[in-house]
């Protein structure tokens, strides 16, 4: 399993109610079932990956989450996970309030585009960006709304959506990846 | 009726009062088991069917000789599996495979009921089979499955006994039956009602039976079952054991040939007066309206894990009325799952061998299991 996905279990409390929205193939629904919290459920859009979650016994609702989160009502999960999948998004802005709105927590990555080796890539190169975390070309990405760990943390300060994580600046250079707990 | 004298009934004493306000007692409801009760009475499954089945969904059934209509699903290692669960399907009243039914003799006229019995409905037809959960002391049963109606009496069972089943699979089905079904169930109905041997529903007692007309209704509900892209994969325009149009109107082609013969088959095992009542019973099938335009209301009292399924080809019975029940559920923070499954054949996929939808029923089963055991 991806690092990222212990890193994420590690902040949900035990047996908490949990939501992952853009659940994939249920990796990491799996791995919370079995060590953290029994009662998560997830939506995915991808009908060969609802088959995956099915096959791995989780429960998934097949649905858009641009579209689908606005039927759960107000503080319904102790935590609503999105990983990575934020900046693919029409409208990020609306899923984030969705997520705060219907969670009492949030847990939300995002692919860091302040990560040195990004920096590097765009300074030497002068192409778009290629790395490990993001593979795409720029005509062929999901990825419509890029940000840094810093963007990010503007974001909620603008908004006062409260973030947990200290040392920001030091992780917007040397974090490929950014791993937030917001709560309203 | 003699031909239903071997099969499984109980005597229902308990009197049911009934929505159009009648109420009927020691009447009869035909039933069918699969697989064995366990000792703490924990796995048991009670399986709706849809408007032509009936109580044999596995197997062979006795008294048409045809395989059972859910031998895809429900069977020794299947999906619904016999070998692990034990499971319960009724003929549903209204219905002619030995539960209370038009055909039924009149007690007052000696004579079979035809139109004068009452008109019955989804939730008169869950009340009467809960009586089986009392006939075989079951407190609690695992879960409740059906597709199509049988979907319809799924909720109704859930919204009339909350606490009683811990898992729910409606498959293909709606809470509030359309506008567009209720016409296509009145085409059935009015081609049955012009047929002259149908005799304003007396045809039994004079001997008479309106095929004709019970075949074209079939016929046309027949082609609501399939989809466009799958009728068109089978047969497209092929032509039946010729070479050529023959300028007549006989049954040039396939499609037509094959609808004339489901209608044909059709009328040996399907009595014209129980095909208007249970179409009458999904037209009247309104849940939101019950509750008063929130259909999440149904559910409130209820603790019930729900795994519904839709199919993308089933127009009849499409994914969106599906959703709608998803979306009443998740609004009150109820435990549900959700899965359109990638299908052409249509509203009768969940009769056909879909893998991806038999692994679904399969794998909610066996974990929601796990969780109870």
């Amino acid at each position: 399993m991806k690092k990222e996905f212990y890193n994420i279990a590690k902040l949900v409390t035990h047996n908490s109610k949990v939501l992952d929205v853009g659940c994939g193939n249920g990796e990491l629904m799996k791995y919370i079932t079995e060590n953290i919290s029994k009662d998560i459920r997830g939506i995915e859009l991808s009908k060969s990956n609802v088959q995956a979650c099915v096959e791995k016994g989780l429960t998934v609702i097949e649905g858009n989450a641009e579209k689908d989160l606005k039927q759960f009502p107000d503080n319904s999960f102790d935590f609503v996970i999105l990983s990575q999948t934020l900046q693919a998004f029409l409208d990020p802005e609306n899923v984030l309030n969705e997520l705060l709105r219907i969670g009492k927590k949030a847990i939300v990555s995002i692919p860091n585009f302040g990560h040195w080796k990004v920096r590097l890539h765009l300074l030497f190169k002068g192409t778009m960006p290629v790395t490990e975390n993001l593979p795409n070309e720029w005509y062929n990405t999901p990825n419509l709304h890029m940000c840094t760990i810093k963007d990010f943390e503007n974001y909620c300060k603008e908004r006062d959506i409260k973030i947990n994580l200290k040392n920001l600046k030091f992780q917007n250079f040397f974090s490929e990846l950014g791993i937030f707990i917001l709560e309203k | 009726m003699s031909k239903f004298k071997d099969i499984k009934k109980i005597i229902v004493e308990k009197p049911l009062k009934l929505d159009c306000g009648q109420t009927i007692n020691n009447y009869p409801l035909a039933y069918e088991t699969y697989g064995k009760l366990n000792g703490d009475k924990s796995n048991a499954i009670l399986i709706f069917h849809a408007l032509t089945g009936d109580q044999f969904a596995s197997g062979i059934n006795p008294i048409t000789k045809k395989d059972g209509w859910w031998n895809y699903a429900l069977g020794p290692g299947k999906a619904i599996d016999t070998d692990k669960y034990f499971v319960i399907a009724a003929n549903v009243i209204g219905g002619c495979m030995g539960s209370f039914g038009p055909s039924d003799i009149n007690p007052a006229t000696k004579k079979p009921y035809g139109t004068n019995f009452p008109v019955i409905t989804i939730n008169d037809m869950v009340n009467a089979q809960y009586n089986l959960l009392d006939h075989f002391k079951i407190e609690k049963l695992f879960s409740v499955i059906g597709g199509s109606m049988g979907g319809m009496q799924v909720l109704q069972f859930v919204s009339n006994f909350p606490n009683k089943a811990f898992t729910a699979i409606p498959i293909a089905c709606t809470a509030s039956h359309s506008a567009q079904n209720i016409a296509l169930n009145e085409l059935g109905r009015q081609s049955i009602m012009a047929d002259r041997n149908w005799q304003n529903g007396f045809y039994e007692e004079q001997n008479k039976q309106p095929d004709k007309g019970l075949a074209v209704a079939r016929m046309a509900a027949h082609i609501t079952y399939l989809s466009k892209a799958g009728l068109q994969e089978k047969f497209g325009r092929k032509l039946q054991e010729r070479d050529d149009l023959r300028f007549s109107f006989d049954a040039d082609f396939q499609i037509e040939s094959y609808l004339r013969y489901q209608g044909s088959v059709f009328v040996d095992r399907f009595d014209a007066n129980s095909y208007l009542y249970i179409t009458r019973a999904m037209d009247y099938f309104d849940l939101i309206k019950k509750f008063g335009g929130n259909l999440s209301k149904a559910f409130e009292r209820s603790d019930t894990k729900f795994f519904i399924i839709s199919f993308t080809s089933d127009w009849l019975y499409p994914t969106s009325e599906n959703r709608d029940i998803v979306i009443a559920l998740n609004a009150i923070g109820k435990n549900v799952g959700f899965v359109e499954i990638s299908s052409d054949k249509g509203h009768d996929s969940f009769l056909l061998d879909v893998p991806d939808f038999l692994n679904t029923v399969r794998n909610f089963l066996n974990t929601s299991y796990k969780e109870i055991k």
